[in-house]
């Protein structure tokens, strides 16, 4: 047990005696999660637009004035012919032009549908589509509005729409639990993934196979360092996405540090497998990148995994990243407990298993 | 003078470089993990990603709680069944559906109360529609779909009698370079640019750090070699691979994924020089700051695969983000090269958006190649 923590401390040692190592394990991980904590959103906010309107009634003055009104959209210019429609998409100057027909004013008054044109940038196709659907609110109001001020009859069924666990539908509830798995994973896996490879690079390796220390030592004198900054990393990030972002954290800490524990062990797992498979610490880092890009993609951090082809769907199955966005996004937003969190416990915990298993394995048996 | 020294000098600087090339190419060919990060990378990335990246909710489990079935019910009902985006399930009671939207088996609910088709007649029959909010962006796609459909209806049905139209106002969206919002388009060139930031940076940043390490650098510093013929002996054979791995992408894009290409592939390659210049610039200097390999392949990590996730505009709008952060987003290269891809592949050559985007990836490579030269000064410490 001595000899254990005597390498423990050796390999805290290693990592954060320098002071570069030191600050590219604590201060990007914050930092980013600022910045992505901000930037990462799905919803849009002055999204620049310009105006065609060929009506200049009242009745289009106010459907513009809501536009304007609105925190999504910033009205940016007011074209007095079609022909700068182009100039202005083409260089991206606005994602969206509103061109209101002429006889839009007429066929509101006489109860024909009056056309409202959206010229969309399809080169953003995601913020084309949720443009849309912002327009589409604001006009459905303005709709219903118009309707009763005007003594029209209302539509004969209203969707009443609301949203469970996150009722504002603000997506930074969404994404800063997200950036939880997605920093703690990035964190551990490079603390992780190098020791091994340095060690055999070094060739101090081979000392440290002629030790008494058993594979399983060296696996607990590897392991415990990452997994000590993993759970302390993400310690961090929790306080900040509760009380710098306010997502509200509705269920349990046991349920939630049982994950976390679960997810850095698997994550621990691999980043060892990965180092004790490399010969270098440039092949260490290459596999450390291979695992870790598709893992972070493929995660459902960004997009949804429904979305996915079938046989992507079951690659994701290896992932443990995966299984805790389920965790933090349950217990963060739904309140989950243990119970209904136990189908992702145990997919992580047997990946934790098989990957530490795998490397103890090949700590002896790659010797070259 | 010795007689090595009367040949390194008789055959002047180009000879030196091609010597110090030949090198780099040789230890490329010995380690073939160089060119497994060039060209086996992006190809898998490209392949996982242009097939798991999506944004188009289709087949969501949705289900339909009707308390007290009808004619109108079951013809509202019906404009389910046939929708691309739904994959609908009944259930009797709404206990039941909120049961199984809180074991996530749908997605959301759609609840027809008992008193439906009752208050059709008078106008302002709620139709009860709860969606989960935990994926506020898949829920709003939800929540839109499900708008369209109920609209639908309810033209249809005011049609079949006679009746004024219900909508007074009728939206005609019309999506240029992208008509039918194939979320593929956009998403594969942005995932170009995020790859190749990824194989730029990494291909180079351990490169000098690695020979800070070994001792090789002080080895190279005793000879005549100078600066600038170390990094660009560093910079030819891996800008070359990057170039290799740059043209297999797009030819994935276009005839693995079906991504139309209208603008030219002149074009193309020569944002991609610069771009991949900026990509490589960025390596040298992470790697010439960092000097030895942990540190830099870590800074290499988070200084450029996740901005260039996040930061680039590839998948977030940028529009959207606050100001403070909108500015930081200047200083990320794959910003300007996906704004480069996404016209060039979907638009064709417009300058307004080339000329700009073109420029900033000039500056850039110069910014970076430029530090990198300052920093990989002939010096030890």
């Amino acid at each position: 047990m001595r000899r254990v923590l005597a390498l423990v401390v050796k390999e805290l040692l290693a990592v954060l005696k320098d002071a570069k190592s030191r600050v590219v394990l604590i201060g990007p991980p914050l930092i980013q999660l600022i910045v992505f904590g901000y930037a990462a959103t799905f919803d849009l906010n002055h999204v620049p637009f310009a105006v065609y309107d060929e009506d200049r009634s009242a009745a289009s003055r106010d459907l513009l004035a809501r536009f304007a009104g609105s925190p999504a959209f910033s009205e940016r210019a007011r074209l007095q012919s079609a022909r700068r429609i182009a100039r202005l998409i083409d260089a991206r100057e606005v994602a969206l032009v509103l061109v209101i027909d002429p006889r839009f004013s007429r066929d509101l008054f006489s109860r024909r549908p009056a056309p409202v044109e959206l010229i969309l940038d399809g080169r953003q196709s995601n913020t084309a589509l949720l443009i849309l659907g912002y327009a589409n609110e604001i006009v459905t109001a303005f709709s219903e509005e118009w309707m009763r001020a005007h003594g029209g009859k209302e539509p004969a069924a209203l969707l009443d729409m609301r949203a469970r666990y996150n009722p504002p539908l603000d997506s930074r509830w969404f994404i800063v639990p997200g950036i939880v798995a997605l920093l703690t994973q990035v964190v551990t896996l490079l603390v992780v993934a190098l020791t091994v490879a340095r060690e055999r690079e070094m060739g101090t390796f081979d000392q440290l196979l002629v030790t008494p220390l058993s594979p399983f030592d060296i696996l607990l004198g590897k392991g415990l360092p990452g997994l000590l900054i993993g759970l302390v990393e993400a310690t961090l990030i929790i306080l900040a996405a509760v009380w710098w972002f306010g997502v509200p954290l509705r269920g349990g800490l046991m349920p939630l540090y049982f994950g976390l524990l679960v997810f850095v062990l698997a994550v621990v797992g691999i980043g060892l497998m990965l180092s004790s498979l490399a010969l270098t610490q440039q092949q260490a880092l290459l596999g450390a990148f291979l695992f870790m890009v598709p893992s972070i993609i493929l995660s459902g951090f960004a997009t949804p995994i429904a979305n996915m082809p079938q046989a992507v769907q079951d690659l994701t199955l290896i992932n443990p990243m995966r299984y805790f966005l389920v965790v933090v996004r349950g217990v963060f937003l739904e309140g989950a407990g243990f119970s209904a969190l136990l189908p992702q416990y145990w997919p992580m915990a047997a990946i934790a298993f098989f990957t530490l298993l795998a490397a103890a394995w090949l700590f002896r048996r790659r010797v070259y | 003078m010795s007689e090595k020294a009367q040949i390194l000098s008789g055959a002047g600087s180009l000879g030196r470089l091609n010597g110090l090339l030949r090198k780099e190419f040789a230890q490329i060919a010995r380690d073939p993990s160089s060119i497994a990060i060039a060209f086996l990378l992006p190809a898998m990335l490209l392949l996982i990603f242009g097939y798991g990246v999506s944004l188009d909710a289709k087949n969501v489990p949705l289900a339909l709680v009707v308390e007290k079935p009808g004619a109108a019910a079951a013809s509202f009902t019906a404009s389910f069944m046939h929708s691309p985006y739904f994959r609908p399930r009944r259930f009797l009671t709404i206990e039941k559906a909120e049961r199984a939207m809180a074991a996530r088996e749908v997605e959301g609910i759609v609840w027809l109360r008992a008193d439906f088709t009752r208050r059709l007649a008078a106008g302002g029959a709620p139709i009860g529609v709860i969606v989960n909010g935990v994926d506020a962006n898949d829920a709003r796609l939800i929540e839109g779909y499900l708008q369209q459909i109920s609209a639908g209806w309810i033209t249809a049905r005011a049609e079949d009698r006679g009746m004024p139209a219900p909508m007074p106002i009728r939206v005609q969206p019309r999506v240029w370079f992208n008509p039918s919002l194939r979320s593929r388009n956009t998403l594969v060139p942005g995932l170009i640019a995020i790859i190749m930031t990824l194989s730029g940076a990494l291909l180079t940043a351990m490169v000098i750090a690695r020979e800070w390490e070994r001792g090789t650098m002080e080895a190279l510093m005793v000879t005549r070699v100078s600066i600038h013929e170390i990094l660009l002996a560093k910079l030819i054979p891996y800008f070359t691979l990057g170039m290799g791995g740059m043209a297999a992408s797009v030819a994935m894009a276009v005839w693995l994924f079906g991504v139309p290409l209208h603008g030219s592939l002149l074009l193309l390659a020569a944002a991609s020089a610069l771009f991949l210049l900026a990509a490589l610039g960025m390596g040298l200097l992470i790697s010439s700051f960092a000097r030895n390999q942990f540190v830099a392949g870590q800074i290499a990590i988070i200084a450029t695969f996740l901005p260039a996730f996040i930061l680039s505009g590839f998948l977030f709008n940028i529009d959207s983000m606050p100001a403070p952060i909108q500015a930081i987003t200047y200083l990320i290269a794959a910003r300007y090269f996906v704004a480069i891809l996404q016209t060039v592949f979907l638009a064709g050559d417009l300058w307004s958006v080339i000329l700009p985007n073109m420029a900033a990836l000039a500056l850039m490579a110069l910014l970076f190649l430029g530090a990198a030269r300052l920093l990989a000064r002939k010096r030890l410490d």
